[in-house]
């Protein structure tokens, strides 16, 4: 009994011991807060005077994003179809390994849909199904995707996946149809409401998340002080996801 | 119109070698069909499809005779458009073979959408930034075209619009494949694809595909109806095959080149040429020996050439050398994993950095035979029904054939 006692002294020293030094080394990333994202009235229509990105510091990811992918599955319940093979599971964010092939450096992180400004998943789909709101999330019109697979062909990212059976018990906010395309939508039916995305929630320390149009937004103030990295950001789609220390 | 004294009529013969072909037709149109109402009960899961290689077995069939379609279009279009009489006499049945294979591509095409009941919305909501809806157009087109092209041919009432609808065709279906080709040219993000030169490669494999399918489809037509197909006709199309093959292989060598050149493309370029991949054996094998050098030699080497065998065994193996080719460009190109890091190598649950692997299940082999079928009953019903086939083509000046 005295045992268990000091062990939970010693952990909650050190995780005291902790987080005093993560916040005093990078206290630019930590205090995610909902109030980066305010409510959109429902009688308005989205702004292109806001641009939704996302900051991920892949040093503060411990699990390489692992926590990030769970919440995202959780929220939108993809990832267990019970007939589809491995490879046609549904995988709208995933941790990716990277390893240089000269240094053998090594890191993870959580990939998923990049909210391009220039998707090639829009420009490609014949009906506008695969489309960019106003305030820049890419994501699927369920209603009119008609499952022609192009914009999985065009992602640089594979951040698309196709449903390749009849599902049940599908949350209601994320309904995901038989025979569509889908992918990370930024969580919009919680941005919407003020609230972060799912992802962003599970890892508060690693991740910001805000609107790059202003210029006072926690997001803006911490890409102007650390930069940040896009993925292929060659190809000049100009993803709205920012990583840093990749 | 020149071919004024041509005689066309409907095929006579009602024996078992036409109702032959024609069930054998409808039952691959079975076939498709029970495919499609299978996937679209239970969904895609029960095919090799899946969210690496997201296009199959049915897209190659359905590409396959889409550019086949144009293709065969040519005959038509070197009667009208380059004004050489000996093939105008042809026009009609290039025109019925072209809206034939259109439509059975399409068929698959469609029937492998994933929600193929919202067709409607294909037809009514347009992104006109994509290259697909601009192909649901230029399809659309195409079959408008050739039926009015085909009518033109058959009616003297409107004679006069034989030209300019030729010529409106003949410059629609160069679009058409470039619109085809451009689907995979268009594609940024994957290295076996980006290119410009897949619009002209498809079209010169429209051209190579095209014209040896209808070599095989019209010799068969007409041997079966007991009509004599002209020696000079086939040698010229023997020389014309031989150079549309040639350009094939031109732009095939100079992509391949082109892209080995450039170090982002390389190794994708080893993986297809290298013999690292089955994709290679594909494409050595399969595309340039048995699909372009077997051929080349049948049609050119002295001892051969002047056989008719000789051009049907080199139209067969340039038929199979197209699908083969198409398959590895459109299996091939998705298989090599996309590059998330330049330099890095990569890992995930996603099948990241991994060569994909694809075994299509016989629900995918049926849906694509399926839409041969629909080709083969429509050309079989059209000949029997209207009057697309010369009664002869014998010219005095060759020894003809029967």
């Amino acid at each position: 009994m005295t045992k268990n006692l000091v062990n939970e002294y010693r952990r909650r020293f050190l995780a005291g011991l902790g987080l005093m030094v993560g916040a005093t080394l990078l206290p630019e990333l930590s205090n995610t807060q909902a109030a980066d994202v305010t409510a959109r009235p429902e009688n308005e229509p989205a702004s292109s005077h806001k641009r939704w990105g996302m900051l991920i510091d892949v040093k503060r990811l411990t699990d390489g994003g692992a926590a990030m992918v769970a919440a995202c599955q959780h929220e939108h319940g993809w990832g267990h179809d019970p007939q589809a093979s491995a490879e046609q599971q549904a995988q709208w964010m995933r941790v990716v390994k990277v390893t240089d092939k000269q240094t053998l450096h090594s890191f993870s992180l959580p990939v998923m849909c990049q909210h391009c400004e220039k998707p090639p998943c829009v420009d490609v789909c014949p009906t506008g199904a695969s489309m960019k709101r106003a305030d820049g999330i890419v994501y699927v019109n369920k209603h009119t995707c008609i499952g022609c697979r192009y914009c999985m062909m065009a992602c640089p990212y594979k951040a698309r996946s196709f449903v390749h059976e009849p599902l049940k018990d599908q949350k209601p906010h994320s309904p995901r149809g038989i025979g569509t395309v889908e992918s990370c939508n930024l969580c919009v039916h919680r941005i919407d409401k003020g609230q972060l995305p799912a992802c962003v929630e599970a890892a508060p320390h690693a991740v910001i998340f805000g609107d790059l149009q202003d210029p006072d937004s926690r997001i803006s103030q911490a890409l102007k002080a650390s930069g940040g990295t896009q993925i292929r950001a060659d190809l000049g789609l100009n993803p709205q996801v920012y990583y840093l220390n990749i | 119109m020149s071919n004024k004294a041509i005689v066309y009529s409907e095929v006579q013969q009602s024996g078992w070698g036409y109702y032959g072909v024609l069930m054998a037709g409808m039952a691959l149109v079975g076939l498709g069909l029970i495919a499609f109402f299978y996937l679209e009960h239970t969904g895609h899961y029960v095919t090799g499809m899946n969210n690496q290689i997201v296009w199959g077995l049915p897209h190659v069939f359905a590409i396959f005779l889409i550019v086949a379609a144009s293709g065969i279009l040519n005959i038509g279009s070197i009667g009208t458009v380059f004004n050489n009489k000996a093939y105008q006499p042809l026009g009609r049945l290039s025109g019925l073979l072209a809206i034939s294979c259109l439509i059975g591509g399409l068929m698959v095409l469609v029937l492998d959408l994933g929600r193929p009941d919202r067709l409607i919305i294909a037809m009514t909501h347009y992104n006109f930034k994509s290259i697909f809806a601009w192909n649901i157009i230029l399809y659309n087109g195409f079959l408008a075209l050739v039926g009015l092209y085909v009518w033109a041919m058959m009616d003297h009432k409107i004679q006069y619009l034989y030209k300019p609808v030729g010529f409106a065709a003949f410059f629609w279906r160069l679009v058409l494949t470039a619109g085809t080709g451009s689907i995979f040219g268009f594609l940024v993000a994957r290295e076996a694809y980006d290119s410009a030169i897949f619009a002209p490669l498809f079209i010169l494999i429209s051209f190579a595909l095209g014209l040896a399918l209808f070599i095989l489809i019209s010799y068969v037509l007409f041997t079966g109806a007991q009509r004599v197909l002209s020696k000079d006709l086939l040698k010229r199309k023997r020389y014309l095959l031989a150079l549309f093959m040639g350009a094939v292989l031109f732009f095939e060598a100079i992509f391949h080149i082109t892209a080995l050149y450039a170090a982002e493309h390389s190794h994708f370029e080893q993986f297809i040429l290298s013999g690292a991949s089955g994709y290679s054996l594909w494409f050595w094998l399969g595309h340039i020996v048995l699909g372009s050098i077997v051929p080349l030699c049948l049609l050119l080497l002295p001892w051969w050439r002047e056989q008719v065998s000789s051009l049907l065994g080199a139209a067969a193996l340039v038929v199979m050398g197209s699908f083969i080719q198409l398959y590895v460009i459109i299996i091939g190109g998705q298989a090599y994993p996309l590059t998330l890091f330049p330099n890095a190598t990569v890992e995930s649950s996603f099948f990241d950095g991994v060569i994909h692997t694809y075994t299509p299940t016989v629900w995918e082999l049926m849906l694509g035979v399926g839409g041969v079928g629909v080709t083969l009953v429509m050309i079989m019903i059209g000949v029997k029904v209207l009057r697309f086939l010369p009664v002869s083509l014998a010219t005095a000046a060759s020894g003809d054939i029967e």
